[in-house]
Formats: structure tokens, C-alpha cells, sequence
């Protein structure tokens, strides 16, 4: 299996007036190609920073973060952007939709600042990947006409639709009721078969235990790592 | 392909947004359109004192006696009057700039005539006064150059003189009495309405010149010459003609004021035209502050509108739009809502100016000039304000632009 992700020595340091806030102290990471990885810890643990790190929203202070293959800090702004747009789909936990906007036109934003020019039928591929999370019916909702599973399904089509081998998922359910998450974690589940490396943030036991791989942060470090053998839930 | 899809991004964002975009347009209408029509008002009374001034012969060149109104404060109509007869003849003489010359003797008196009698003001002319001030006869005629010579007792009447010694009834061939000297009524003036000071000027008796100063006022110095220049150009070089010709006529040494003044036309446009513009910057000056104005609401909903518009931004860049994406996006708004707005407010000034001039009866005049800088203005104003923080929330991080609050 190869790496896609590679982190090592990741520091993130927040100034506020006087105060640095060390939001990252040191992260080592690596992840292989397909694996479902979850995030655990306390908030303010620095969970959603190494996720903003990863994915690209984001810069650290210091430290190496090499996604397949290429140093990230090396890249120029519009390399950064290029990044986001193709390589990673990330879902945050408020959605972050368009207000306004139909759920075609959400998902098909990334289609519309694709520079690679292989982007043939940007409203098919819309229409897909909302087929692909469940919301085929609903394309002509905007946000404020559908539910919170639905919204959040309408972000997962959104980082799906430019084809990312990695999605980045900063505590998705933590707006959703029980029902609804599991559904959202079960579709997750269902694209990390078809390939796609996943890594989700949450601080719900049973959310992580959809995931082969848990990893645990507290103050900024990752304190432990479990491996989970067998069978995990359908 | 992608120019295309972020002016299309750039139009669904407009249309999705429609207060927001029609509150902004609105500031570019009202500058626009107050800009426009308040000039285009002041630019329209310009005009129309101009052409009240021309229709009464831009070409025209006045000599006054030389009382001191060059010396601003008067000493009295006449303290000095020395124009005389003679002077009007030389002018038609030897003056080669000139196609017309009439002399103005001036006589306030009453007129008797059919059965009623009226206070009017008689003026001695020359025939060709008709010809320098433009002015015919609806019935009968004027006297001719051999009346003037003669001292004949022959008037022409006013409108107003007229209509009301003989109301009713056609005054030519009748007797009319002035000063108890019988006069033959031989012709009536065409009516001029009001002059721009407001007296009417159809209250008027015309007389040959020497009748007038021999037989009524029994002076011998006239009130005014009146000389057609051969072209309005030429009224300067008319002007030097004359003084140099009544200088010589009055004996003047070098050095030695004039006895007299004149003065064209052209002078008195000047000045007019002069009050006007003043008027028009007043009304540029008003205009400038409904730009402001315009400016300033337009900046306001942009500013309002700033914190959503970031944290959309943001939710561009996390989905891989580039800074310079987000920023052709952002100006074609701006650009946009400027243009549309600017067109609006052209449109509804050219409206509004029509309407003053048909309807209202105001001459409003429109100056390519005062479209373009309106336009520009409001433009500037709302391309700068809708693209400045986009652009620095452009350069923001993606996270930083979604935090943004
Ligand atoms: N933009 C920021 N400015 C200053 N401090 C921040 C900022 N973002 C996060 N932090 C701080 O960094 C630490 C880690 O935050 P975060 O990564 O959001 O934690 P988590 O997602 O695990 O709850 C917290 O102490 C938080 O206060
Ligand atoms: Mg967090």
C-alpha cells in the first residue's frame, strides 16, 4: 500500500495579542491509500487544526507535510487551490453550502474552478454524485429546504464530485441527530470501500468505531493510536 | 471554458442576491441620474437666455450717450449726453461694418386717438430701425427715409397702443393726437410680448426721428443709436469703427475720455452667459452631492454585505476556487451592477428631461459630457467598493475567510 499522507513534525501556534495558543505541538502522521481513519480527543485538543493542516484550508507554523508524494509547503497558491479542488473533498460539520444556492449548483462549484480541463459535463457529474449520496430527488433544494442529513449529504456530494482519492470530514455528525449519523457514517463507509481514503474527526465512541484506525489527540500531539481487528459495524 | 463559468458564477450570484444587487444599482441610478438632470436643467436656462438674447440680433451694436455708467455710479442719465443726429448720419456714412443705422429719440407722452386717450412711450427712429431690431408691421407700413427727412406727422402704433385706442378696429388712416400735434396713424407693429426685463414692449408709438426731436421733445440730443453690424463677428471691429468715427465727430483729443459708450450685443450675451453658468455650477454643486450620495449607499450595502460575502468566499477557496477566480468574479458584479445602474440612471434622466421639456415646458439639455462623468463616477464607486474586500478577503485563507465574522 502506498502513502498518501505523511506528516512529520506539524506545529501549528496561534498568536493572540501576547499569548500563542501551540493549537499543534509536533503531529507525525502517515495514512495509507484507502484507509478509513477517525480522529478522537477533547475539544480544543487541536483536532480541526491538523484537519485544516491536511486538507489544505491552511498552513502550519512548521513541520513537513508531504501528500502523495509532494512536499505541500513547496506548492504556490494556485497549486494550494489546484490541491482542494481535485485531490481532497472536505465536509466541515456546519455544512458550509451557499445559502440560496440549489444543491446542483452547490456541487457543482468545484466542477466550475477546475483548471485541469477535464471536466466534460459539469451538471451530469453534479447529478451523479448527488445520485451517488442518496439525494437524487432533491436537486433543486436549496439549503434552507432540506434537512440537516440532507445538507451534510449535499457537502459529502460537494467534496465527492471532482473525484478526490482523500476526504477530510471535520466532525460530520456533530450537527446531526443519531439516526441521521448513522446514515452519514454508513455512507462514508460505502465510498471508503470504493477506494477513497477517508479521515473523519469526532468525539462520539461509536461514530469511531466505524473506523479501522483510531487515533487520539490531546493538547495538541497524538497521545495513541489503536488498530481494530475484525469486523466493524454494517 | 473558465472565463465562461465565472461570469456565469458572477450573474447566478447577482440574480440570487436581488436586493442586495438592486439596492446597489440604486446608488449608481440616483448619481447617475441626478448628475444628468440637474445640469442638463442648468445647461437648458443657459440656452434659453442665449437665444433670448440672439433672437434680439447677436449682430446688434448699441451707442449710448456718455453719462458715467462706465464709472459704475451714475451721474445722472444724460449729464453728459452729447449724441446727437448727426452723429447716426456719420455712423451711415463712413462706418463700412454696418448695414443698418437708426437713431432713438425717446418721448414719454399721452396719446389721444378715437375716443380715448393713453400714456405710452413715442420713439423717434429711423426707418431701418425696423431692420436692426428686426421688427415688422402687421398692417399698413413704417414711414420711409423721406418722412424722416420732411419731420413728417405720420406714427406707427404698438399692439398695445393700438389695440387700445382703436380696440376693434383697424387704426391705419386714422388721427391721433400727441403733445397737440395731429399725427396720421400709417402703420401697426407686429406684437414682441415682454421684454426680458419684463415691460411690454408693444406699448410703444413710433415717429421719424426728427419729428420726434424737433416737433415733440424740442432737444437736441438723441437717447440712443442703434447700428446692425455686418455679422456677429465683426460687432468688436464694428464697436472700434464706430468709437473712432464719434471721437473724430466730437472733436476729442487723445488722451480725453469718450463722451459716449458703446456696446454690443455680444457684450451683454457675454455676461448673461456668464449668470448662467455660475447657475448650472450651483446645480453641478447639487448634483455632486447626490453622486456622493449615490457613492455612499453603495458603499454602505457593500460593507453591510462584506461578512456573508467573506464567509462565501471562503466556501470558494475551500472548494478550490483561486484568489484570482474569486476576484473576476467579484469585479464582474461590481462591474456589472454599474453598468446596468448607470444605463438606468441615463435612461431615467433622459426621461425626466424629456419630461421637463414637453410637459413642464423647461429646457433641459443634455451634455455627453456630464453622462460619461457620472457614469465613470458612480461606476468607480461601486466597482471599487463591491471588488475592494473581495479582494482582501481573496487573499485570506480559506479557513480564516470561513471563520470570518
Ligand atoms: N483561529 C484561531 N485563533 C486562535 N486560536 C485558535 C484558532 N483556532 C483554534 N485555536 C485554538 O487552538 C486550539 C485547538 O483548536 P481546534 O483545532 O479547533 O480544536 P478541536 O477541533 O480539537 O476542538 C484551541 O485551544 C483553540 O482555542
Ligand atoms: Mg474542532
Amino acid at each position: 500500500m502506498s502513502v498518501v499522507i505523511e506528516t512529520s513534525g506539524l506545529t501549528k501556534v496561534y498568536q493572540m495579542g501576547e499569548v500563542e495558543v501551540h493549537a499543534l505541538r509536533g503531529v507525525d502522521l502517515t495514512v495509507e491509500d484507502g484507509e478509513f481513519v477517525s480522529i478522537m480527543g477533547a475539544s480544543g485538543s487541536g483536532k480541526s487544526t491538523l484537519m485544516n493542516v491536511l486538507g489544505c484550508l491552511d498552513r502550519p507554523t512548521s513541520g513537513e507535510y508531504i501528500l502523495s508524494g509532494k512536499n505541500v509547503s513547496e506548492l504556490t497558491p494556485n497549486e494550494f487551490a489546484e490541491v482542494r479542488n481535485t485531490r481532497i473533498g472536505f465536509v466541515f460539520q456546519v455544512f458550509n453550502l451557499l445559502p440560496r444556492t440549489t444543491a446542483l449548483d452547490n456541487v457543482e462549484l468545484p466542477l466550475l474552478y477546475d483548471h485541469t480541463g477535464h471536466v466534460r459535463d459539469a451538471r451530469a457529474e453534479a447529478v451523479a454524485a448527488l445520485e451517488r449520496v442518496g439525494l437524487g430527488d432533491r436537486i433543486t433544494h436549496e439549503p434552507s429546504q432540506l434537512s440537516g442529513g440532507e445538507r451534510q449529504r449535499v457537502a459529502i456530494a460537494r467534496a465527492l464530485v471532482n473525484r478526490p482519492s482523500i476526504i477530510l470530514a471535520d466532525e460530520p455528525t456533530g450537527n446531526l441527530d443519531s439516526v441521521t449519523s448513522v446514515e452519514i457514517m454508513g455512507l462514508f463507509k460505502e465510498l471508503n470501500s470504493q477506494g477513497i481514503t477517508i479521515i473523519i474527526v469526532t468525539h462520539e465512541h461509536d461514530i469511531a468505531e466505524y473506523t479501522r484506525r483510531m487515533i487520539e489527540m490531546k493538547d495538541g500531539a497524538i497521545i495513541r493510536e489503536t488498530m481494530r481487528a475484525g469486523r466493524q459495524p454494517e | 471554458m473558465r472565463l465562461r463559468n465565472l461570469l456565469k458564477i458572477a450573474l447566478k450570484s447577482l440574480t440570487k442576491n436581488r436586493m442586495r444587487s438592486l439596492l446597489t444599482s440604486l446608488g449608481v441610478i440616483i448619481g447617475v441620474g441626478a448628475v444628468i438632470v440637474m445640469i442638463a436643467i442648468g445647461q437648458g436656462a443657459q440656452a434659453d437666455i442665449e437665444q433670448q438674447i440672439t433672437a434680439l440680433g447677436a449682430n446688434m451694436v448699441m451707442v449710448f450717450p456718455g453719462s458715467s455708467w462706465s464709472h459704475g455710479v451714475s451721474q445722472g442719465a444724460g449729464s453728459r449726453n452729447r449724441l446727437t443726429l448727426d452723429d447716426a448720419e456719420a455712423i451711415r456714412e463712413r462706418a463700412t461694418l454696418v448695414t443698418a443705422v437708426s437713431a432713438e429719440v425717446r418721448v414719454s407722452a399721452q396719446v389721444i386717438g378715437g375716443d380715448s386717450n393713453w400714456s405710452t412711450s413715442i420713439q423717434g427712429v429711423d426707418p431701418e430701425y425696423q431692420e436692426v431690431r428686426d421688427w415688422s408691421t402687421v398692417a399698413g407700413e413704417f414711414f420711409t427715409a423721406r418722412d424722416v427727412r420732411a419731420k413728417a406727422k405720420v406714427a406707427v402704433l404698438g399692439k398695445t397702443v393700438a389695440d387700445n385706442l382703436f380696440p376693434g378696429s383697424d387704426p391705419v388712416g386714422e388721427r391721433i393726437r400727441i403733445r397737440n400735434t395731429p399725427f396720421k396713424v400709417i402703420g401697426v407693429l407686429e406684437s414682441k410680448g415682454q421684454s426680458a426685463y419684463g415691460s411690454d414692449r408693444d406699448d410703444v408709438v413710433m415717429v421719424p426721428a426728427t419729428t420726434a426731436l424737433y416737433r415733440l421733445s424740442g432737444g437736441r440730443y438723441i437717447n440712443r443709436i442703434f447700428v446692425s453690424a455686418v455679422s456677429t463677428e465683426a460687432s468688436k471691429a464694428t464697436e472700434d469703427e464706430l468709437i473712432a468715427i464719434l471721437r473724430e465727430e466730437h472733436s476729442l483729443e487723445p488722451g480725453e475720455d469718450d463722451d459716449f459708450r458703446v456696446r454690443s450685443q455680444a457684450e451683454f450675451l457675454e455676461t448673461a452667459t456668464e449668470t448662467s453658468r455660475v447657475m448650472t455650477l450651483l446645480l453641478g454643486a447639487v448634483a455632486a452631492v447626490s453622486l456622493v450620495v449615490g457613492g455612499i449607499g453603495i458603499m454602505n450595502i457593500m460593507l453591510v454585505s462584506v461578512t456573508e460575502r467573506t464567509r462565501e468566499i471562503g466556501i470558494r477557496l475551500a472548494v478550490g476556487a483561486r484568489a484570482s477566480d474569486v476576484l473576476v468574479q467579484f469585479l464582474t458584479e461590481a462591474i456589472v451592477l454599474a453598468l446596468v445602474g448607470g444605463l438606468v440612471g441615463i435612461l431615467l434622466a433622459i426621461g425626466v428631461s424629456v419630461f421637463l421639456d414637453r410637459v413642464i415646458g423647461m429646457t433641459a439639455i443634455i451634455s455627453p459630457g456630464i453622462v460619461a462623468l457620472a457614469f465613470c463616477f458612480s461606476g468607480a464607486v461601486g466597482v471599487f467598493f463591491g471588488y475592494y474586500p473581495a479582494r482582501k478577503a481573496a487573499r485570506l485563507n480559506p479557513i480564516d475567510a470561513l471563520r470570518y465574522e
